[in-house]
This record gives C-alpha cells, sequence and structure tokens, in this order.
C-alpha cells in the first residue's frame, strides 16, 4: 500500500510541472471563462435579473459561482486530454507497463487535475469581494473544500471518457456535447426556478447542480445568505461525494479494462 | 532452468481477424533473440502482449517462472520495456523523466540519483541531464529511452523496434551493447526488428510472418537451411523468363523488388546455364550468399518488405 504513494506523487508531479511549462494552456483554461464572464456577465446584467432566487443579485454576481466550475470544468478538461495524446505518443504505456496498480495511476492523475483547478479557482476567488461578497475564514474553506469535491468529480469524469478515446477530436466532441450541456444545465447560466418542468428535472438529475450549489451556499457563508431554493449544503456535498466515488471507480474500471 | 522466456502456443485474435497463430519459442538467459517481420506481421501485438499491456486470446506466457496470465504484477516488476516512441514528457528535462521514471519502479532518492548518473554516463549523454526532452535529437531520446528501461535493473529486456530512426552506426553500437549486456548480467533480451541487419546482429532470429512463426534458430542456421547460394536475375521482361527458366530448369522462381531470384546449390554453374540459354532475356546475372531475406522468401514465398 505503502509503496504506491510515490509512484502516485510523481504521477501528480509531473501534471503540475507540465501545466506551468505550457503557457497556452495556463491561459485558456482560465482566461476563456473570464472573457466569458465579463462579456456575457455584462450583457445579460441589463436585461435580465435573475428571478424566483431568495437572494436578489444582478446576473454578473450570479453568474460568477457558475464561471468558477467552468474554470474547474475547463481544466479538468485539460488536465484529461493530455491522457488521450500521452497515450498517442506513447508515454502512457512505458506508465502501464510499470508495477504500479491502475487505481493508483487514475488517483495520481485525478490528484494533478485537481490541484490545477484549485490554482485556478483560488485565484477567481480573489474577485469575489470586489462584488461586495464577503469571503471570511469559513467561506473561504468551505468553498475551498467544495471546490476540491467538484474538480475531483470533474477531472475522473474527464478521465472516465479520455481513458477511452484515441484522438483529442473524439474528446472535443464529447466535450461538446456532455460536459459543456451538463454546465449549462447546472443552474450555473440561469436558476432552476422558472423553467419548465421537464428541465426543470434534467437540472435536478443533473449532478454539477449539487456541485454548483454546495458552491453557492459556501461562497455566502460569512454573508449568511441562505438559498432556500437550492438543495441544501448538506445534501449537495452527499451527491457531490457520491458521484466522485462513483466517477473515480469508473476511471479506475475503464483504466483496468482499456486494452491499449 | 536456463530459459527464461517461455512463450507456449499463443494465439491472438482481434475480434476475428488472427494476428498471433500457435506462437511458440524461448528465450534463454544471456541471449539476445529478434522477432524479425515486415509491417502487419504480428511483432506488436506479441510484443504488447509480452509487455503485459493486452492479454491474449489463448496460450502460455512465463517470464521468469512467473505466469503472465495471472501474475502480472510480479513480471511488471522484473522487466524493462523500450517502446517504439521513446514515450518521454517532451516537456520535462532528461533528469525529471528519469525521476519519474525510478519513482514509478519504487527507486527514490540518493540509490535513483546514483542509478541515473551511472546509465547517463555510459550512454555518452551526462551533459543532456539537464536539457528539456523536445531539444534532443531522435538519437539521443532514444537512449535516455533506453536508459528509462534500465533504470529498476531489470531481469528481462523487451525493447519494440530499437533501431528505428537511427543511423546504422548507432545501431550497431547498440546492438553490441544489447549483447554485452545480456551477457554480463545473464539476462534474456527480446527485440523485434524489421530491419535485417539489426537481426543478423542477434543471437537467434524467430521470423513472423501473417502471425505465424515460420522459422527460429541462429542466423547461420537459418541461412544454412538455403541450399548454396542464391542467384538473381534482371531483366525487361520478368514474367517470360520465370516461366522459361522453370520449364527448363527444375528450380522454384520468386520475383522481387531486385529481380528474380533462384536458389541453388551451384550457383556459378546455374548462372552459365541460364545465361547461355537465354542469352537475350537477361540484363544481369550475379549470386551470393543468402541473407536473412532469402530464408524469409523461402519460407513464406513472398518478398520481405
Amino acid at each position: 500500500m505503502l509503496s504506491v504513494l510515490l509512484p502516485i506523487r510523481t504521477i501528480w508531479w509531473r501534471e503540475v510541472i507540465r501545466f506551468f511549462r505550457q503557457r497556452s494552456r495556463l491561459f485558456s483554461a482560465i482566461a476563456q471563462p473570464l472573457i466569458f464572464w465579463i462579456l456575457i456577465g455584462s450583457g445579460l446584467e441589463a436585461s435580465f435579473q435573475p428571478t424566483g432566487t431568495s437572494y436578489k443579485q444582478g446576473y454578473t454576481e450570479y453568474f460568477y459561482p457558475g464561471i468558477v466550475v467552468l474554470v474547474l470544468l475547463f481544466t479538468a478538461v485539460f488536465a484529461t486530454i493530455s491522457v488521450v495524446n500521452e497515450r498517442r505518443e506513447g508515454f502512457l504505456q512505458n506508465v502501464l507497463v510499470a508495477p504500479v496498480p491502475r487505481w493508483g495511476i487514475v488517483l495520481g492523475q485525478t490528484l494533478g487535475g485537481i490541484t490545477l483547478a484549485l490554482l485556478q479557482g483560488v485565484l477567481l476567488l480573489v474577485i469575489a469581494p470586489l462584488m461586495g461578497i464577503t469571503i471570511g475564514v469559513m467561506s473561504f474553506l468551505a468553498t475551498f473544500g467544495v471546490m476540491i469535491l467538484i474538480a475531483f468529480g470533474l477531472t475522473n469524469l474527464g478521465l472516465l471518457i479520455a481513458w477511452r478515446m484515441d484522438s483529442t477530436q473524439g474528446f472535443h466532441a464529447i466535450m461538446n456535447l456532455i460536459l459543456i450541456p451538463i454546465w449549462l444545465l447546472s443552474g450555473a447560466f440561469f436558476p432552476i426556478t422558472g423553467v419548465p418542468g421537464w428541465l426543470a428535472w434534467v437540472m435536478k438529475l443533473n449532478p454539477i447542480t449539487y456541485g454548483l450549489a454546495a458552491f453557492r451556499h459556501s461562497l455566502y457563508l460569512d454573508s449568511q445568505i441562505m438559498f432556500v431554493e437550492l438543495p441544501t449544503l448538506m445534501i449537495s456535498i452527499l451527491v457531490c461525494s457520491v458521484f466522485s466515488l462513483l466517477t473515480y471507480l469508473g476511471a479506475v474500471l475503464t483504466a483496468s479494462t482499456q486494452q491499449i | 532452468m536456463n530459459k527464461r522466456i517461455i512463450v507456449e502456443c499463443l494465439t491472438h485474435n482481434y475480434e476475428t481477424r488472427c494476428a498471433l497463430d500457435n506462437i511458440s519459442f524461448t528465450v534463454a538467459s544471456g541471449e539476445v533473440f529478434c522477432l524479425l517481420g515486415p509491417n502487419g506481421s504480428g511483432k506488436s501485438t506479441l510484443f504488447k502482449i509480452l509487455s503485459t499491456l493486452i492479454s491474449p486470446t489463448s496460450g502460455n506466457v512465463e517470464i521468469l517462472g512467473f505466469d503472465l496470465n495471472t501474475q502480472k504484477k510480479a513480471i511488471r516488476k522484473l522487466v524493462g520495456v523500450v517502446f517504439q516512441h521513446p514515450g518521454l514528457d517532451t516537456k520535462l528535462t532528461v533528469n525529471e523523466n528519469l525521476r519519474h521514471q525510478g519513482h514509478l519502479y519504487g527507486l527514490n532518492g540518493k540509490n535513483l540519483n546514483n542509478r541515473i548518473v551511472e546509465l547517463l554516463d555510459r550512454f555518452d549523454i551526462a551533459d543532456r541531464r539537464n536539457d528539456r526532452v523536445e531539444e534532443l535529437s531522435g538519437g539521443l531520446k532514444r537512449r535516455v529511452a533506453l536508459v528509462k528501461a534500465l533504470l529498476h535493473k531489470p531481469s528481462v529486456l523487451l525493447l519494440d523496434e530499437p533501431s528505428s530512426g537511427l543511423d546504422i552506426g548507432i545501431r550497431n553500437q547498440l546492438s553490441q551493447y544489447l549483447k554485452e549486456l545480456a551477457i554480463k548480467e545473464n539476462i534474456p533480451a527480446l527485440l523485434t526488428s524489421h530491419l535485417l541487419d539489426e537481426a543478423e546482429g542477434c543471437n537467434r532470429v524467430g521470423i513472423l510472418d501473417k502471425g505465424r512463426l515460420v522459422a527460429i534458430g541462429t542466423p547461420d542456421q537459418l541461412k544454412s537451411e538455403i541450399g548454396g547460394d542464391v542467384v538473381i536475375l534482371e531483366s525487361e521482361d520478368y514474367k517470360a523468363l520465370s516461366h522459361a527458366i522453370e520449364d527448363r530448369f527444375d528450380v522454384q522462381v520468386v520475383s522481387t523488388d531486385d529481380g528474380l531470384r533462384i536458389e541453388s546449390a551451384n550457383a556459378h554453374e546455374f548462372v552459365r546455364d541460364v545465361v547461355t540459354a537465354f542469352p537475350a532475356k537477361i540484363k544481369t546475372a550475379r549470386f551470393g550468399k543468402p541473407t536473412l531475406a532469402d530464408v524469409f522468401i523461402k519460407m513464406t514465398g513472398n518478398p520481405f518488405d
């Protein structure tokens, strides 16, 4: 058991080092969502105000937690896309023939993805006070924890897909078809209140909805604002944990059975 | 038990296509064994099976006494693998790549560092230790890949097309080094190749064609199976000449890129006779000692390409 720690650490460390040596990746993972946020947020701020939410806020502020989750999603996706490339370039084969169990390889990759997601998530938290959101110790620790949980789930989801893919084009298709829609329908873009019944159901079944709810609750802990229309913090964290665990098991299973 | 890699009745199918058909051979310790075959012969599949990446459809493989089907973990610790692609992270330095590899095999700290220094020195790349891999030439990358595979002092070496992309000088150096290493460490080494001169340099060769092992032996043994010499004839009209020769002489004629190829026990007499018989149809005629390409042609009826 202990002997697995060294390989896990080295796989994790490599993911992080690689990231800092690819400036474009650093830029696109954080700049893209930010630009998205500024353009869409400012554009919709004037015309729309989210209705049915217990806390009245402008659109830019409503959209902010969604953007943080989008950054986590992008980082997770970029981290897992490298699995596809590594397989093509033969790097992954070298790792697979080493005496490291598959669950350890996947865990190292996931920890790498989480670290990168957190670095960027924390960077984005700095913006929160500018919008008048109070970030005290409680809010910071809670959002930090929730971000770990969301990043864990999303990176595993990415790995679950990436381990099956042999081209990055295929991955992009999946990203547009699955990952972006589950983000859009998580309450990131519009609240669940007032949407047609079928859509509300889709949103309720979407695990990312609970990630975002947990993030909203945590972000406003110090402001003592409650979101009664959202699933409670406890339920959200529970759903996120189950989702993370299942995706991790799924990724390990895929990695164990995939023929290279 | 001296035999270290034992392959018995190995068969592998991809859905309906048969990639390996009932392959059996052994590789002894201290020996460099070459699986020689053209593209699509099944070399890569066999390599993937031996390196534990895929499980065979049927058959047994034993590596140092461990069963490949049930004891993958034990085997992974003992085997050093060099894939066709060097499999290095180009964004990392040589040293970082090697440390990463060492950690995967449980090496760490001073031990790992000493081992890296020792091997980089031996392969003459110590001065590139802190360079990013993306700055290295193809030949240097291969050397790093080899160092990587040797870090944990493997008890078996598996190399997939180790010399593709290397020029002939380095190729010979590599094959010489492998032989020395196999003897010194008393370990079996298996490599795949589609290069005849590389196979010539190995202790034993297995020739693979369309998933079947068609011949196995030392390069000299294999070549001695051809009774005598090989005659090559060039012509303007191969088809006509080929038929004419087969009608007139009791020989088998195979058409290859080089020309018509005929085995002959008394090549000097055959050349004289054939040139006398068809003076107008033959452009050039030559003969020489058989090569492994000739063995391949004899065994499969097809030219080696």
